[in-house]
């Protein structure tokens, strides 16, 4: 039992933190912007491809910076000469020209790299294992993602709550016409934003490509998870973003571990299994067996229950 | 006398016309239809390389009943609807073979629209020749007359897996891990069925479904397979379900054996080299790309030097050389002769021995292979997606071996 929760809650901090990596810059242009972008996820295949590409010939560290400053400059020129267009006509078409925007990407990536898989590895430095709890292996490799997530979040929220940087990209939201007229450039702030987002999403790509798989469709595999994990946290928090992250990755990885059914709990009380009907199909279904559903059901709830999400202060 | 001159010139003419060899030579078209875009489409577009290299080495090697091969590829977006809307399309352009191998839900639709449209069309019949859709069901209880398939089915893959695994005296536990869908939950229940019954002793120590292509982290999984303290996990897994879980195994330092359908599928070499498990994840199938068989060898050369991509589907190359061979004996492409000549026909298989596509339910019976995959050796010319690791035949199950029955009650036309 000591066993299966100390590593169940392992891996559940490493997967949560893997999933803040990936959505932290989703939450910085959500709330700082207040743009959905729904080409978050293929910032973070493009990021994960250049990371794979620039890694092939200067090694694993010099692409671990220079691709998520390529696709930060791509993301700001995105929203200089896309974005910004389509801002004056309101929301819905900002999420419009990010949805369309995703797919052009996921071909511009097929017609480079093709629709296979690239051998993206570990680097070699990080390629042991740091520790063994209960003679399961922990590589350095995943160490070193939950240090960056933290890493991230440390400095994102220092800089968005105690600077003057913070404080001017915080106001040009709210008060876009007030910083205009105190002297700041509120596009150019924006377009940092957006840039520093899009270069996060690479990050993530960069980090997590070996990780999982780097390919064509990982864009639209990552895609959802991250809304949820965005929305549960409250849409526009960052802390919000941070503690859902956790709280996804422990509750699925718990559940999985769970094998329990409806026919244990209620045949524990002597309730006896239906012969046939619908019931009779959900009756041996395990907690384990829709664990990776539970995510997808919390978001429901949320929206039912406190639609601001854990920490949100926005409605949306 | 001049008006009679002139019908007779045109009527003349009609018949040169129609004579002419240009006409006589009409390629005979095959449809594909597969994914070509979205998720699937890394796996269609091996199909479709296959294929086209098909059709170019018939053509190289004296053509199909004198006419030419040729492909044409549609694409179904992995989509029931789209795919039957694919196949009208191919029907009213004339084609009428059809090939489709990906996703049994998209399969049981082309063979339940070709059973009807053939049954409401007479002279216009279509055959469809299924080269990878595996759910027994297709050629049990909704078999049909004008579908053949040439994967072994899911249950043939268990047995001849299992008459395998039956040798092994070091397997003593077993963790199933599967996709959760049709395809998926027959892999478990056969799995317990053949191994309870051919290895009482071995026990089953987890079975675990988890939903299709949705998870990220199979870490939790494998904590499950290492607390079971199984020595071998059977898996129906491909694509990315495949690669993580195999990466997540390695990430945690579970040594098991890893017992496959399709391990060899695009990107899974790669992620068993990235997991370093070498010579521990076999895979059953029809063919090893390294068996000692000349002929075999020399077409996966040259297939890899055209295409660049290796081999995965060897069914393809049977299905596309007995369809020639029909085609020739029948010296017809219309497709009710070919499917009376393909219906029994026995055929050496394309790493050697002997196949038969079994005339009660068109399922084509043949020998299977077990292979696993680690560093090749002088004797292995292959190896797979520049890994420097290569398939290595462990066992082979003879046809007679790798046969199950069939509840088909086939309906043939009168």
């Amino acid at each position: 039992m000591l066993e299966l929760v100390t590593i169940s809650t392992l891996n559940g901090v490493l997967y949560g933190m893997l999933l803040f990596l990936m959505a932290s810059g989703l939450t910085l242009i959500f709330s700082m912007m207040g743009v959905l972008n729904f080409a978050h996820a293929s910032f973070y295949m493009l990021g994960a491809f250049f990371g794979f590409q620039i890694s092939q010939i200067l090694g694993f560290w010099p692409a671990l910076v220079a691709a998520p400053v390529l696709v930060g400059g791509i993301g700001a020129l995105v929203e200089r000469y896309g974005l910004r267009h389509v801002h004056r006509h309101g929301p819905v078409a900002e999420l419009l020209f990010t949805f369309g925007l995703a797919f052009v990407i996921q071909e511009i990536v097929q017609m480079i790299w093709g629709k296979g898989p690239a051998d993206y590895r570990v680097p070699a430095a990080l390629d042991f294992s740091a520790f063994t709890v209960f003679s399961t292996n922990y590589p350095a490799y995943k160490m070193f993602e939950l240090l960056t997530a933290v890493a991230i979040f440390a400095v994102l929220f220092t800089v968005l709550t105690r600077t003057r940087v913070g404080l001017i990209i915080q106001a040009s939201l709210t008060h876009s016409h007030m910083v205009a007229m105190l002297g700041h450039n509120v596009p150019r702030v924006f377009m940092l934003v957006f840039g520093v987002g899009t270069g996060l999403a690479a990050v993530a790509g960069v980090i997590a490509g070996p990780a999982l798989v780097t390919q064509s469709n990982m864009a639209g595999a990552l895609g959802p998870i991250l809304f949820v994990v965005v929305v549960v946290g409250g849409l526009g928090s960052l802390a919000g973003a941070f503690l859902a992250s956790l709280l996804i990755g422990l509750v699925q990885t718990f559940a999985v571990s769970v094998n329990v059914s409806v026919a244990d709990v209620l045949g524990s009380i002597g309730v006896a299994a239906p012969a046939g009907g619908v019931l009779f199909d959900v009756w041996d279904v395990t907690v384990a067996q829709i664990a990776p559903i539970i995510p997808y059901l919390l978001l429901v709830l949320i929206l039912i229950f406190r639609p601001t999400g854990l920490m949100g202060t926005r409605e949306h | 006398m001049n008006s009679r001159l002139r019908v007779l010139f045109c009527a003349m003419a009609t018949t040169v016309i129609a004579a002419s060899p240009a006409a006589a030579q009409d390629a005979v078209k095959i449809a594909y239809i597969d994914p070509l875009s979205g998720g699937g489409a890394s796996i269609g577009e091996v199909g479709l390389k296959t294929f086209q290299y098909l059709a170019e080495w018939t053509n190289a090697h004296g053509g199909i009943a004198g006419r030419k091969l040729e492909v044409v590829s549609y694409d179904n977006k992995l989509n029931a609807q789209e795919t039957l809307v694919q196949l009208q399309k191919a029907i009213d352009s004339d084609i009428r073979f059809v090939t489709q191998g990906n996703g049994s839900a998209f399969a049981a639709a082309i063979e339940d629209f070709v059973t009807k449209y053939n049954e409401r069309n007479p002279g216009k019949e279509v055959l469809y020749f299924n080269y990878a859709a595996v759910d027994p069901v297709l050629t049990n209880d909704k078999c049909s007359y004008w579908h053949f398939r040439w994967d072994a089915n899911s249950d043939i893959k268990m047995t001849a897996l299992t008459n395998y695994m039956k040798t092994r005296a070091d397997i003593k536990k077993v963790y199933l891990i599967n996709q959760d869908y049709s395809f998926g939950q027959s892999v478990r229940t056969e799995a317990r069925k053949m191994l309870g019954a051919k290895r009482p002793d071995v026990e089953i120590v987890g079975d675990e479904v988890h939903p299709l292509l949705k998870v990220t982290d199979f870490s939790p999984y494998i904590a499950k397979i290492k607390a079971s303290g199984a020595d071998s996990v059977i898996t129906g897994n491909w694509g990315q379900d495949f690669a993580l879980l195999l990466k997540a195994a390695a990430d945690a330092g579970l040594r098991v054996d890893w017992y496959t359908y399709y391990a060899g599928g695009t990107g899974g070499p790669t992620a068993i080299k990235q997991a370093n498990l070498p010579d521990r994840v076999f895979q059953i199938g029809e063919g090893v790309s390294n068996e000692p068989y000349a002929p075999a060898q020399e077409f996966e050369k040259a297939f890899r030097a055209r295409t660049g991509v290796t081999l995965f589907y060897p069914r393809a190359v049977n299905e596309i050389r007995m369809f020639v061979k029909a085609a020739n004996e029948a010296n017809s492409i219309e497709p009710t002769k070919i499917a009376a000549k393909l219906e029994g026909m026995k055929f050496t298989v394309y790493d050697g021995g002997e196949g038969v596509m079994r005339s009660d339910d068109h399922q084509f019976l043949q020998p299977m292979y077990i292979a696993n995959l680690g560093p090749i050796g002088k004797d292995q010319p292959f190896e797979e997606e520049n890994t420097g690791w290569g398939w290595k035949t462990m066992g082979k199950i003879d046809t007679k071996d790798a046969v199950v029955s069939t509840s088909c009650k086939m309906n043939r036309p009168s």
